[in-house]
């Protein structure tokens, strides 16, 4: 088999809060996960279990205590747990999705901007990243007329939506998906599990978090079982 | 791109027996856009005037790569080479506009000054460059005659933008250029800069008490506390997982970022 994808090794996260008393709370612990091209791992466990900041340490949003997260990029491999930022940065670029919980918003920037700067960013004509950004939104049922506006004033739904375009409009080799259907109704909830299928189907390596049973089921291939870790 | 644009190691800047900055070392690659935060009297408008030479280091270099691939120390430049260098590859937005525009200059004028500087003197073409770049930043060409101080707080600061980036700079040092704004215009200067940076592949160091600013524009962050960084990485892992006790006290501090 191929070497994998992502490549976790003994990760552990654990948050000292100092403006709280120095508080040590352990987000997960010795976490180790090999995922191929073409799978899809999802991440499973009770609220708090450190599912959420497992995806983070993966794209380094976190900084992980200790343990190593190495992934394929460029045809080489890439630690992220210990790349320079530019680094972390171009692997972000090219390699690595990451659909949060929750949009971003920024000020004055439209929908269809926030999607199709993922592909000029990759040096993608502006015509076509714009021709394949309304492809997505309309796949994804973003009424027409709220593209031009900028999503802070959408519902939820609208702008999970909107995330989910961003990281699908580029066919990322590796994607990491937080709760990517929790808001969405069911027609909604079926594109998207089909979006993730064929993301599956070119090959990409998925981790997910995935409440819903029925949407685990139909595109996870195993499950990490994670547990809250006693108090450190 | 493989190779970085500055070099700072250990610059520290005292004065008297007041600690301006101390030991400061990083790098900056070109395009690469890194916001300093902290509070006031951290050091960093300090910080930014020794980066952009004009401010002498106690101890410590900036090393500055030119286009022709020269590793030119700022600190050791004769005042003549150093005075080029400012005019056609750095730029400097001040928090104050009036620290940064000629004031009793028409708005072309004042971008045409750079440009005059390095010895262009046909007037129609400097017009021209005047009218094309209060474009770009967001100025109705038709106020070039304008004086500065018949523009609003966000035009003089689009103003300022377009006095530096006329000559093309490379590295852009920017103290706090959307304080003092009101939201509204604050996030349409903020829009501005958003694209002029990334099509320009300008580098940036952005000096920002608004941590939200430094998420939207900044790749990397530096917190600095007493004159010293105290902590650096990503924007958003500075701002999502902070680690540093003053770190987690300033995000902690805000609404949201
Ligand atoms: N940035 C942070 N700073 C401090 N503590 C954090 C941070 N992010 C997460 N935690 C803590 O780490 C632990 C794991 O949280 P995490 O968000 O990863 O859980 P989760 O499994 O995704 O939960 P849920 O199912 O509720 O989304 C929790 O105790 C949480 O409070
Ligand atoms: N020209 C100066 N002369 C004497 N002390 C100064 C001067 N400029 C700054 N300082 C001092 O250096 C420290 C850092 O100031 P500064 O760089 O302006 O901080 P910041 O921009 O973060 O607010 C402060 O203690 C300040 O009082
Ligand atoms: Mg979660
Ligand atoms: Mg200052």
């Amino acid at each position: 088999m191929n070497a994998p994808m992502i490549s976790i090794r003994a990760l552990a996260k654990t948050f000292t809060l100092h403006t709280q008393g120095g508080t040590r709370i352990r987000a997960f612990d010795g976490v180790d996960l090999d995922v191929a091209a073409g799978e899809c791992v999802a991440l499973h466990g009770p609220s708090g279990a450190g599912k959420s900041s497992l995806l983070r340490s993966i794209y380094a949003n976190y900084r992980p205590s200790s343990g190593r997260v190495v992934v394929r990029h460029n045809g080489g491999s890439v630690d992220m747990t210990a790349a320079e930022p530019r680094a972390i940065l171009d692997v972000r670029r090219k390699t690595l999705g990451y659909v949060s919980q929750f949009l971003r918003v920024i000020p004055r920037v439209s929908t269809l901007d926030l999607v199709a700067e993922r592909l000029t960013a990759m040096g993608v004509e502006a015509g076509e990243a714009v021709a394949r950004a309304c492809g997505l939104l309309a796949r994804l049922n973003i009424p027409e007329r709220l593209w031009p506006l900028a999503p802070a004033t959408f519902s939820g739904g609208e702008q999970q939506r909107v995330n989910i375009a961003r990281g699908f409009v580029r066919d990322y080799p590796i994607l990491l998906l937080d709760e990517p259907t929790a808001s969405l109704d069911g027609e909604n909830r079926r594109t998207v599990v089909n979006m993730i299928l064929e993301a599956k189907g070119r090959g990409a390596a998925i981790v997910g978090i995935f409440h819903d049973d029925e949407v685990r089921e139909a595109v996870a291939d195993r499950c990490l079982h994670l547990t809250r870790p006693e108090e450190a | 791109m493989d190779q970085e644009l500055l070099r700072v190691s250990g610059l520290t800047r005292y004065y008297g027996s007041r600690v301006g900055c101390r030991d400061v070392s990083f790098s900056l690659w070109p395009g690469e856009v890194l916001a300093i935060v902290g509070e006031s009297g951290s050091g960093k408008s300090t910080l930014l005037s020794l980066l952009s030479g004009r401010l002498a280091p106690t101890a410590g270099d900036v090393s500055y790569r030119d286009r022709d691939g020269r590793w030119l120390s700022l600190p050791n430049l004769s005042e003549a080479d150093r005075r080029r260098l400012q005019r056609t590859d750095l730029g400097v937005v001040h928090q104050n506009p009036r620290d940064g525009l000629r004031m009793r200059v028409s708005a072309g004028g004042n971008i045409g000054e750079r440009l005059m500087a390095l010895g262009h003197r046909h007037y129609g073409r400097l017009r021209g460059t005047g009218l094309d770049w209060m474009e770009r930043v967001e100025l109705d060409p038709q106020r070039i005659d304008d004086h500065p101080s018949a523009f609003s707080g966000g035009m003089q600061q689009r103003l300022q933008i377009a006095r530096n980036l006329v000559t093309e700079p490379r590295l852009v040092f920017m103290d706090e250029p959307t304080s003092g704004l009101d939201v509204s215009v604050q996030a349409r200067l903020l829009d501005l800069l958003r694209h002029l940076v990334a099509s320009l592949g300008l580098a940036v160091v952005l000096v920002t008490h608004d941590l939200a600013v430094a998420r939207i524009l900044a790749h990397r962050m530096m917190v600095m506390r007493g004159g010293e960084v105290v902590e650096t990485g990503l924007a958003d892992q500075v701002l999502d997982d902070p680690c540093h006790p003053y770190t987690q006290l300033l995000v902690s501090s805000i609404l949201q970022a």
